[in-house]
């Protein structure tokens, strides 16, 4: 293992990272803002609570888990997609290096920023609402789980993306309805039996619904079929990942 | 000396079907300068690519060090070090922490005042703290070189090195290759100019079209490929050669008044006392008389002419 190339990877990300905080927190910190204002307020005003749960705090998993899931996927796609773009990308397939190192290296840097902005978030929400965590050990669990699966996923669009356009289509026509009909603003208990199965194989579910037992101790679904689900997935990009490096796909000619 | 870099029948296509390598074999010695020369699209930059890990070959195989490039990667690319011949670089990161980068992925530690010699070599230390965007054509080429020499390589690839590079940078590539070479590594360069080979290089490889027509020593590739001229400039236009002279396969001027007469300067016999006791026997008046050795330039273009005859 080439430890201090997966460290100058990271650095270097981060350094990225670091030059551009200020604009990579403002939107997701605003766009958050204006969820509570129109969910909480708005809805929340009629939906009083959900289980037992204030509509406000039920909300929050959620919102942090979509933030959570958006940064991982952006990060990490362009995170690698630029290299190739510039053609740096040389350099990291002449160096005496696996796809484990790159990946790490990467992935890792991507989950990090994707994690910092998560928890800006979660901090954001307290200004709107009463939080109180109930496992406050699973929810980080769950929150770097989510990141590095995701930023996963993320590091194989950006390899597989061609253009710009693509870089930024599964993020926006996949994983947003995802998450929007994964239950961040509602329980699936709340909907029609024949959408409850619909939504069992909306992988987003049981991210949300896991996440959101680690903060009220309850959930949608068990909290053990949460994290199979994540592990399944994660087990998933890791093969998809170590195939493109075999194979050279879309990076080798 | 020992080969670092043995080539075995490297063969490539790539995924449209074009074949842009067609079995290269070549041992590249250690501590030698090895100048590829070869027209575009010859598969220059292709065989760089495969044996730095960029392009996966299609047959053949390779080792750097005893070690396999697939099989061993690890070991063979870490003595390696690449300048490619198109400038991709980083644009929105400072010069010194792009070049801190290769060195650390090149799974090297830290060395601060390496660095500082190897920018300073290239005339980039007062550039350390500027954005890579910042720069000019000729210095981010020296960048990249920076970043090759980072990890200390023992290998050095240069693909084009000095294309878009000034007459007095050009100078100091040149002396700075000249003192990796004194201090044994190993160094492949490709490039059009082929003074800068002439200048350069111990050996001269010659590729066109996926082929290596020719590796040679420079100064044996010159002699032996050394073709001389003998210009006859005539006192009066020669309407057409007389049969006497039908022999020595001379080629006449439009004007008629210039006959070359081209030969082997190194051959027994150069035929040129028999060839002027005829020109004096046909009654023709010269008035000049030269002679002119052919270039590397002129034995290149032959090659490569001779190779796309062939095939
Ligand atoms: N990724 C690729 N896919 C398909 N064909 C390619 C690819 N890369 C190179 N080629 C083709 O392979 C041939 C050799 O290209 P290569 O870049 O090795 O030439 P070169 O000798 O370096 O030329 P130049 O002097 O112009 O740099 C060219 O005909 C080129 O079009
Ligand atoms: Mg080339």
């Amino acid at each position: 293992m080439n430890w201090q190339a997966i460290l100058s990877i990271y650095r270097f990300e981060m350094n990225r990272t670091f030059r551009t905080l200020a604009q990579s927190v403002v939107s997701p910190v605003l766009s958050t803002s204006l969820y509570f204002v129109v969910f909480g307020t708005a809805i929340g005003a009629r939906i009083d609570t959900v289980d037992n749960i204030p509509y406000g705090a039920f909300i929050v998993p959620g919102l942090v888990m979509l933030t959570l899931l958006q940064q991982s996927i952006t990060n990490a796609s362009f995170g690698i997609y630029f290299p190739k773009f510039i053609g740096t990308i040389y350099e990291l397939l002449s160096a005496p290096i696996s796809f484990i190192e790159v990946v790490i290296g990467y992935v890792g840097a991507a989950a990090t920023k994707a994690l910092m902005i998560a928890v800006i978030i979660l901090a954001t929400s307290t200004l709107f609402v009463d939080l109180t965590i109930a496992h406050p050990v699973w929810m980080v669990a769950f929150l770097v789980l989510t990141a590095v699966s995701f930023a996963l996923l993320g590091f194989i669009i950006g390899i597989w993306a061609g253009n710009f356009e693509q870089l930024q289509l599964i993020p926006l026509l996949v994983v947003t309805p995802l998450v929007f009909l994964g239950g961040a603003f509602y329980s699936i208990t709340m909907l029609p039996p024949a959408w409850q199965a619909v939504s069992l194989f909306n992988p987003v579910v049981y991210l949300i619904s896991g996440f959101r037992w680690s903060f009220f101790g309850m959930a949608d679904v068990p909290v053990g079929i949460s994290l199979a689900a994540i592990a399944l997935f994660l087990t998933a990009c890791l093969a998809a990942i170590w195939w493109i490096f075999r194979t050279g796909w879309r990076i080798k000619p | 000396m020992s080969a670092i870099i043995s080539i075995r029948d490297l063969a490539k296509t790539y995924g449209d079907g074009f074949t842009a390598l067609k079995g290269v074999s070549l041992d590249i010695e250690e501590g030698e300068i090895l100048a590829l020369l070869g027209p575009n699209g010859a598969g220059k930059t292709t065989l760089i690519s495969i044996i730095c890990g960029l392009v996966t070959p299609s047959a053949g195989s390779v080792t750097v060090g005893g070690h396999d490039i697939l099989t061993g990667y690890r070991a063979a690319r870490a003595m390696i070090g690449l300048v490619p011949q198109e400038i991709t670089i980083e644009p929105f990161e400072q010069v010194i922490n792009t070049v801190r980068f290769s060195r650390g992925l090149f799974g090297k530690g830290s060395d601060e005042a390496h660095i500082e010699r190897v920018l300073r070599a290239l005339s980039l230390w007062d550039k350390r703290k500027s954005k890579n965007q910042a720069l000019s054509g000729g210095m981010k080429r020296r960048v990249l070189i920076a970043k090759a020499l980072s990890h200390e390589p023992r290998v050095l690839f240069l693909d084009e090195p000095t294309a878009g590079v000034d007459v007095t940078l050009r100078r100091e590539m040149w002396e700075l290759v000249r003192q990796l070479r004194s201090e044994g590594v190993t160094i492949i360069l490709t490039t059009h100019y082929i003074e800068e080979a002439e200048e350069m290089a111990d050996r001269i490889g010659v590729i066109d079209h996926g082929r290596l027509l020719l590796v040679e020593e420079k100064a044996r590739l010159l002699h032996q490929l050394g073709r001389k001229e003998l210009l006859l400039e005539l006192t009066e236009p020669l309407p057409e050669l007389p049969s006497s002279l039908a022999e020595f396969a001379l080629q006449r001027s439009e004007d008629g008044l210039h006959l070359t007469y081209e030969f082997d300067a190194h051959a027994e016999r150069t035929g040129m006392t028999r060839l002027l006791g005829a020109v004096a026997e046909a009654g023709l008046q010269l008035k000049d008389l030269t002679t002119r050795q052919s270039s590397l330039e002129d034995v290149f273009l032959k090659l490569v002419a001779d190779g796309r005859d062939e095939t």
